[in-house]
């Protein structure tokens, strides 16, 4: 752990300047963020329900516009990228969602090649000619989530951890630096959790990709993560390594709450 | 036990049913004779349609090597028609669904034109392009595709609107433009409701097409109207015939494939 926080000094991958979020509706979901996040960090970020843990995770990759503030992407503006420059900063940031958001009715190759799609020109894309590399790249990306022999099988016959296991894998097609993970597990029982977890870990050691990952469970925090974020209202309210994310800190932080959260998974 | 219930209600629907008939009687009898409905002529033509049942019943084969070739015009006219009209559909729907993103002033404007397309009758616009581009199977073909782009179109776009954007979402967070999100997106999740549509136009355009040549559309039509204004009741038996196979095979093909796709 002690490593990966002076590789974090080193170099950061993702920084938070100033970050601001003002819905069209008034509510505020992120107030004066501040973070910087290294190299190779395996990162969990927790909060109550609508703590603004959703909306600074797609800020990252500006699925959300930020109000005001800078997020800078391994050196790079993406705040102020526009168009091609945008799409290729997205390009190394893979991201994992709640619900999969796998095209059901396509085989789980396609899913995971669809990973591929914003390296190559748009004609070859809408032509759907990818390079045999890319397969290749695919197929490795699936081994890796040990969901090989799954590949011609369309998604929607798979249960919810393997729909997530190919998730993960198109988001490693993406070759990305990044991947960005926003309640990974909250639809999944005990066991696929656990393996879902273990494959966002193992991607993290193996290829030293950082991994940024929402949590409803501090259990599964403390478990996982080398170093925890805790978000309350928009703003920071915690962060540190995991040991420091001891009950009575958090609990002085959220109240009794946020160590029952598990309980009520049932959040939009 | 149920206690002391013992009369059985009467049920109400026999009133209802007698009052909805004597108003139907009603409401025929006088637009009978407001349109000056001459009912004894009517009988009279009863005797007249035994005539030409009779005539019917004894087609005149011979003919059928004529129509054959106006038939294979007709088929031709409902594949163009309909495919000139589905190929338009397909970006046009892509682009008017509202969960597109396309801009909303032209995709609004885009589709009221679309709407009020669909309600012209596909006669009339035959009869406009028979009297633009003169007899022959090109107005019907222009017709039918306008019909066919209209009502797949509707389809369609509605189809669109109703997919898990999810994959949308998951495109564009890996660096996808737009093109390549509709490519891998939308379209793997609704390709099967627009052949579901486009086939459905077809079976309609076969039908359709079989008519239009009536008021000089091209196709089997207007050997109908000729076998008619003749009465040759005998080949209009054959005509008919001819039509109705080809329209169950036709129906028959495409159903079957309909279910394969869904
Ligand atoms: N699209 C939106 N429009 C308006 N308010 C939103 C929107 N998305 C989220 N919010 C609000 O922003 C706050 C943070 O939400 P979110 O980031 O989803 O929280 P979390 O992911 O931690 O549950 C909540 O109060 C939520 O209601
Ligand atoms: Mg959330």
């Amino acid at each position: 752990m002690a490593t990966t926080q002076a590789i974090a000094e080193q170099r950061p991958v993702i920084q938070l300047v100033n970050v601001n979020k003002t819905y069209p509706n008034g509510v505020q979901g992120l107030k004066d963020l501040n973070l910087s996040i290294g190299q190779g960090e395996f990162v969990i970020v927790i909060g109550l329900s609508g703590a603004g843990k959703s909306t600074m995770l797609r800020s990252i990759n500006r699925l959300n516009e930020i109000t005001s503030g800078d997020i800078i992407i391994d050196g790079q503006s993406i705040t102020r990228a526009k168009g091609k420059s945008l799409r290729e900063i997205r390009r190394n940031i893979g991201m994992i969602f709640q619900s999969f958001n796998l095209v059901k009715r396509s085989s789980v190759l396609r899913n995971v090649l669809t990973g591929r799609v914003a390296y190559h020109s748009t004609l070859n894309m809408i032509l759907g000619i990818f390079p045999k590399k890319d397969k290749e790249i695919a197929y490795e990306a699936l081994k890796r989530v040990n969901l090989a022999e799954k590949v011609y099988t369309r998604a929607d016959q798979l249960s919810g951890g393997q729909q997530q296991r190919v998730s993960i894998a198109r988001a490693l097609a993406q070759e990305p630096k990044i991947i960005l993970a926003d309640e990974p597990v909250a639809s999944l029982d005990p066991i696929t959790t656990e393996r879902v977890m273990d494959d966002l870990l193992r991607i993290n050691r193996d290829l030293g990709i950082t991994v940024l990952v929402n949590l409803h469970s501090i259990e599964l925090a403390r478990k996982y993560g080398d170093r925890i974020i805790g978000l309350r209202g928009g703003e920071l309210v915690f962060d540190g390594p995991t040991a420091e994310a001891t009950d009575s800190t958090l609990r002085a932080i959220y109240g009794e709450a946020i160590l029952e959260e598990e309980d009520n998974k049932g959040e939009a | 036990m149920i206690p002391n219930q013992t009369t059985l209600p009467k049920k109400t629907g026999k009133v209802k049913f007698f009052t909805t008939l004597a108003m139907l009687l009603i409401i025929i009898i006088t637009s009978a004779v407001i349109t000056d409905v001459d009912f004894w002529q009517l009988f009279m033509n009863v005797g007249q349609a035994g005539y030409i049942l009779d005539q019917m019943s004894r087609p005149d084969w011979s003919y059928v090597s004529i129509v054959l070739g106006p038939l294979v015009e007709t088929i031709r006219m409902a594949i163009l028609g309909t495919a000139f009209g589905a190929l338009l559909a397909f970006p046009f729907s892509l682009y008017v669904a509202r969960n597109m993103e396309s801009n909303k002033a032209i995709s609004s404007v885009l589709r009221f034109l679309m709407n009020i397309i669909r309600t012209i009758p596909e006669l009339l616009l035959a009869a406009v392009f028979v009297a633009v581009f003169g007899i022959g199977p090109f107005a019907g073909i222009i017709a039918l595709a306008i019909f066919s782009f209209g009502m797949v179109s509707k389809l369609f776009f509605e189809s669109i609107e109703t997919i898990d954007e999810g994959p949308i979402e998951a495109l564009k967070s890996s660096g996808a433009n737009r093109l390549e999100i509709m490519r891998y997106g939308v379209i793997p999740q609704v390709i099967s409701y627009y052949w579901n549509y486009v086939l459905f136009a077809f079976e309609i355009n076969i039908r359709a097409s079989a008519v239009l040549g009536y008021i000089g559309a091209g196709g089997i039509g207007i050997f109908l109207q000729r076998a008619l204004s003749q009465v040759r009741y005998d080949r209009v038996a054959v005509i008919i015939l001819i039509i109705f196979v080809v329209v169950l095979a036709i129906d028959y093909v495409s159903n079957k494939v309909r279910e394969k796709l869904l």
